[in-house]
């Protein structure tokens, strides 16, 4: 087997240096009757090459979001990743190292990290963020969590705009905790008054903006709602990009911010690894869940960076600690963070204006079809439309015509009678034509 | 290149610390941060502007600057290469963190995992678009079942501790099904068991039970069956042990433990112990995590991400969170709501699927003989290196066999003014990733190794060799080489206290307050 290099040799030599006769004497702790005697019922090794052909044989069944106009966001975007990040995110030194616990040999990772939270909080608007979280969703979820511990308050309001499945984990997670959750209904049209919800009881208003609808919201006068009753601001975004060309939550009031940053350097790959980032202001740092990085300096005085705050973890101090967090998402952190180094503040921000104009673009094709609306006001890169017909169906429909339409509502949300939704996102990989292109197959579906 | 006139052998000098003028030695390169060479009108990337179009952002468009800056695509190569090079890594070097799996990463994985039907699938789409990915978990599915004896698996957790909840959120709601969630209450919980354990307990709302361990680092039936009562929920065990030790009692405990109507947890971190050799389900685990990146090889990548699917017995299987993958009418479907289940959903979307692609390259690569003899070859390798250190270093638990980890305590550094801090810096210097310190608790300082089925034998005695030869160095009292080590790294023991007191989380420009 190529990746074994103990010989039948070495095994011999190395049983005999460990005082036994046989394996299976390292196993007798194993309870005999539970031992298994054959080999598991599953097919013998395989070379690379007949590993190639089946793994190749599965992924050639899927329609690769590249090969087709695509439309779909909702939570995951389909961006150009520059070549030079999947480069050097395989660097076998970040690739295949630890998590940093020696810092003296980790302080690429290290620094890296710094670097990231560093990113994530100059574009949140706020003032640290850690070293990043499993994804989104679960960042909004601990988001949550860390309010009521903030707060000593127990309940949770989550606007209608919200990504059904953020709302579904913190609802989760909250049933398990024994806390509560309010949620609001599906808000497609942004119309929601979430201040009337808001109460002595309240710990925190969870707001998603650009929403799932793609609406923006202005997160300010929700702020001073909750802050004047001593609750606090969550807000959460799954567009990374559309920070770039909006006002960053931060400067809206918000308290705590997470986030899904699977759009900057990370690809679609079905859902995950993404990365979630998590950001909150100076005086909160001691109750954020995962990891973070901090400088300091080495016993002769040179700049360094360690893991720090560490007494807030799951390893120090168990059943207390602030979270049961533990791995993280560093590979994917690194990926973003080598991408919005390519990009900087001038690449960011020219990258959501081209998202920004591709989107309006695009809106405006579909408002021409018949009977088709735009439900938005105002957007970045992503709106929904109601359509005339489920949009569940137009999207099979313009699939078998080799256009991936956009995500139903109702994939999200079934059973809340908006199936006539369809959610629609555009970035800088559609082209006029893809643009044209879609709204001419739809055009024939209606 | 010429040679003429020029010397071609070194010349004889004395071996004095060079202080250079850069901060630079030789490949090691002092870099600063990215904020420091970045600049806020340079890009990487070049993107045509947009056509004029209307503006549909209203009044939220940003109105001020960010605050980032960029690199040339050069310049970030060298950045971040250079930053590369200051990181140990598996590729370059035995990596014995014990609990922590650091084996061979095929690159196999990672060109699989970049077939663009993987990673360029949206979570969203048609499910008639995405069949080789439903396939892809389902196959994967079975074979985490086949080798754990397991009946069902929920996919989605996205790292070990996110499994470990996702598992006792299972049995919390079959808990809740049968009617007794106001009486149970309480998990079991070694002292010797990773902090996830008892901090995912509190998470959802239980209170921990110790349960001691005995002498040898196992947990005896009696001592389970003494915390056990009518309040308790589960168990929460690590087998192997976080002492590398197979738990000898643990079908006597898995049916203490049913007995009296509460499930076992078991933290499956050290699977890779275990594979074909037994089946967690055939022991009487209930639920059990799989970490991928620690036996499937997925890399580590710094601290994740991870892949955490859980395994779940009869009796939880109808606890399994959304989504999940099923077969209609020949064709593969998913099922990502669930009305009325207590479970719900864990995360947006499926889980790892980058993470799911690699762990069955791996797991069909080596096939059920590669498999077992991979644990197999963890197992000896981890023995072998006990053996060849047992007459240097003292074992808590004395001569008996270990799993796939060897685990010391500082017992043989009494006296010696050397501490097991001291004594893995001092590894760094000589071009050794440290062992995993002072974990367990249960173990005075204890050294933990795991060298894994990657290494060869030639690998293995040049690390015997080396830890050799430094405990010989601690016992003759020569402290200098390790309360100073290391001196060869990038940095020197980094001041973890200042890091913590005054927190420096983010860089600031210069002369803007930066401090907590």
């Amino acid at each position: 087997m190529r990746y074994l290099p103990l010989s039948a040799d070495d095994r011999r030599s190395m049983l005999a240096k460990a005082g036994v006769a046989d394996i299976e004497a390292l196993f007798a702790d194993i309870p005999e009757d539970k031992r298994l005697a054959d080999l598991l019922p599953m097919p013998r090794a395989m070379s690379e090459l007949a590993v190639e052909r089946a793994l190749g044989a599965l992924a050639g069944k899927n329609v690769a979001a590249g090969s087709t106009p695509f439309f779909l966001g909702a939570g995951a975007y389909r961006h150009h990743v520059p070549a030079t990040v999947d480069h050097l995110i395989q660097r076998s030194e970040f690739l295949t190292s630890y998590t940093p616990y020696q810092p003296e040999i980790a302080q690429g990772t290290l620094q890296v990290l710094f670097e990231f939270q560093t990113q994530v909080a100059l574009l949140t608007g706020m003032e640290v963020a850690n070293a990043s979280m499993y994804d989104g969703s679960t960042a909004c979820g601990e988001a949550m969590l860390m309010a009521h511990r903030l707060t000593r308050r127990r309940k949770a309001v989550l606007s209608g705009g919200l990504h059904p499945h953020y709302a579904e984990v913190s609802a989760t997670l909250a049933r398990f905790a024994g806390d509560e959750i309010d949620l609001a209904p599906l808000d497609p049209r942004a119309e929601e008054t979430l201040i009337e919800r808001i109460d002595d009881q309240t710990s925190c208003v969870i707001v998603q903006t650009p929403d799932v609808f793609g609406n923006l919201r202005d997160l300010t006068p929700i702020a001073e709602a909750a802050h004047a009753r001593g609750a606090l601001l969550i807000a959460v975004f799954t567009e990374a990009v559309s920070l770039g060309a909006c006002r960053s939550p931060g400067e809206m009031g918000a308290d705590i911010v997470v986030g899904e940053g699977q759009s900057i350097g990370n690809p679609l790959t079905f859902g995950g690894p993404y990365v979630g980032l998590f950001a909150t202001r100076a005086k909160y740092v001691r109750q954020m869940p995962g990891r973070l990085a901090g400088e300091t300096v080495d016993a002769d005085g040179k700049r360094g960076f360690v893991l720090t705050l560490s007494t807030r973890e799951q390893h120090i101090r168990r059943e207390k600690a602030t979270s049961n967090i533990c791995t993280n998402s560093g590979l994917c952190a690194l990926a973003f963070t080598i991408h919005l180094s390519l990009l900087g503040e001038a690449g960011l921000t020219r990258l959501a204006r081209v998202n920004h104009a591709g989107a309006v673009d695009l809106a405006a094709r579909l408002a021409k079809l018949p009977g088709v609306e735009i439900l938005n006001r105002h957007f970045f890169n992503e709106f929904t439309i109601r359509t005339p017909k489920p949009a569940a169906a137009l999207v099979e429909a313009l699939t078998t015509r080799g256009i991936i339409a956009g995500c139903p509502v109702s994939r999200l949300a079934p059973g809340a009678g908006l199936d006539d939704l369809l959610i629609v996102a555009s970035t800088e990989i559609n082209t006029d034509e893809d643009r044209a292109a879609f709204a001419e197959a739809l055009r024939a579906a209606l | 290149m010429n040679n003429q006139g020029r010397p071609t052998r070194p010349v004889e000098t004395a071996a004095a610390e060079v202080k250079t003028f850069t901060g630079n030695r030789g490949l090691d390169i002092e870099e600063p941060l990215l904020f420091e060479i970045g600049r806020a009108e340079t890009t990487g990337v070049d993107i045509d502007e947009p056509p004029a179009h209307p503006d549909r952002l209203g009044d939220h468009a940003r109105r001020g600057a960010i605050g980032l800056v960029g690199l040339s695509e050069p310049e970030t190569l060298r950045h971040y290469v250079r930053l590369s090079r200051k990181n140990y890594a598996i590729d370059s070097g035995l990596y014995p963190l014990g609990s922590c799996t650091m084996k061979h990463n095929p690159r196999l994985n990672e060109k699989m995992a970049r077939l663009p039907g993987f990673s360029d699938a949206h979570p969203l789409q048609p499910v008639s678009t995405v069949q080789g990915a439903l396939a892809l978990i389902k196959q994967l599915s079975q074979a985490l079942m086949t080798m754990t004896g397991m009946k069902a698996v929920a996919m989605s957790p996205k790292a070990g501790a996110h499994g470990e909840l996702c598992g006792m959120m299972a049995i919390k709601a079959a808990i809740s099904a049968s009617g007794e969630a106001a009486t149970r209450k309480v998990v079991l919980v070694p002292d010797s068991a990773h902090g996830t354990n008892p901090a995912t307990a509190a998470l959802i709302g239980m209170s921990v039970r110790a349960v001691p361990a005995r002498a040898d680092g196992t947990v005896s039936a009696q001592a389970v069956r003494a915390v056990l009562g009518p309040d308790v929920a589960a168990i929460m065990l690590t087998n192997p042990n976080t002492c590398g030790l197979f738990e000898p009692e643990i079908v006597e405990i898995a049916e203490a433990v049913h007995a009296a109507g509460a499930y076992f947890y078991c933290d499956g971190a050290n699977f890779n112990a275990i594979m074909g050799k037994t089946r967690p389900g055939d022991l009487g685990v209930d639920a059990m995590h799989i970490n991928l990146h620690k036996t499937f090889s997925t890399p580590h990548g710094g601290g994740g991400p991870g892949a955490g699917p859980v395994v779940l017995s009869e009796r939880l299987a109808a606890f399994a969170p959304v989504p999940y993958v099923v077969e209609r009418e020949g064709r593969l479907d998913l099922v990502e709501h669930a009305e009325g289940q207590e479970l719900g959903r864990m995360t947006a979307f499926h889980g790892q699927m980058g993470m799911f692609v690699r762990a069955l390259a791996f797991i069909l690569s080596h096939g059920s003989d590669g498999l077992r003899q991979a644990s197999e070859d963890a197992v000896l390798a981890a023995n072998y290196v006990r053996a060849a250190l047992r007459d240097l270093m003292s074992a808590p638990f004395g001569d008996r066999p270990c799993m796939h980890e060897a685990l010391f305590d500082d017992t043989w550094l009494k006296d010696t003014g050397v501490t097991t801090l001291d004594f893995a810096k001092a590894m760094i210097d000589e071009g050794y990733h440290p062992m995993t310190m002072y974990f367990p608790l249960v173990v005075h300082g204890a050294m933990l190794i795991e060298p894994t089925e990657s290494e060869s034998k030639a690998s293995l005695d040049l690390f015997i060799m080396t830890l050799r030869d430094l405990a010989m160095s601690a016992k003759r009292g020569e402290v200098e080489r390790f309360a100073g080590a290391p001196r060869l790294a990038p940095r020197r023991r980094l001041d973890e206290t200042r890091a913590a007191r005054t927190p420096v989380l983010r860089w600031v420009k210069a002369g803007a307050a930066s401090r907590e």
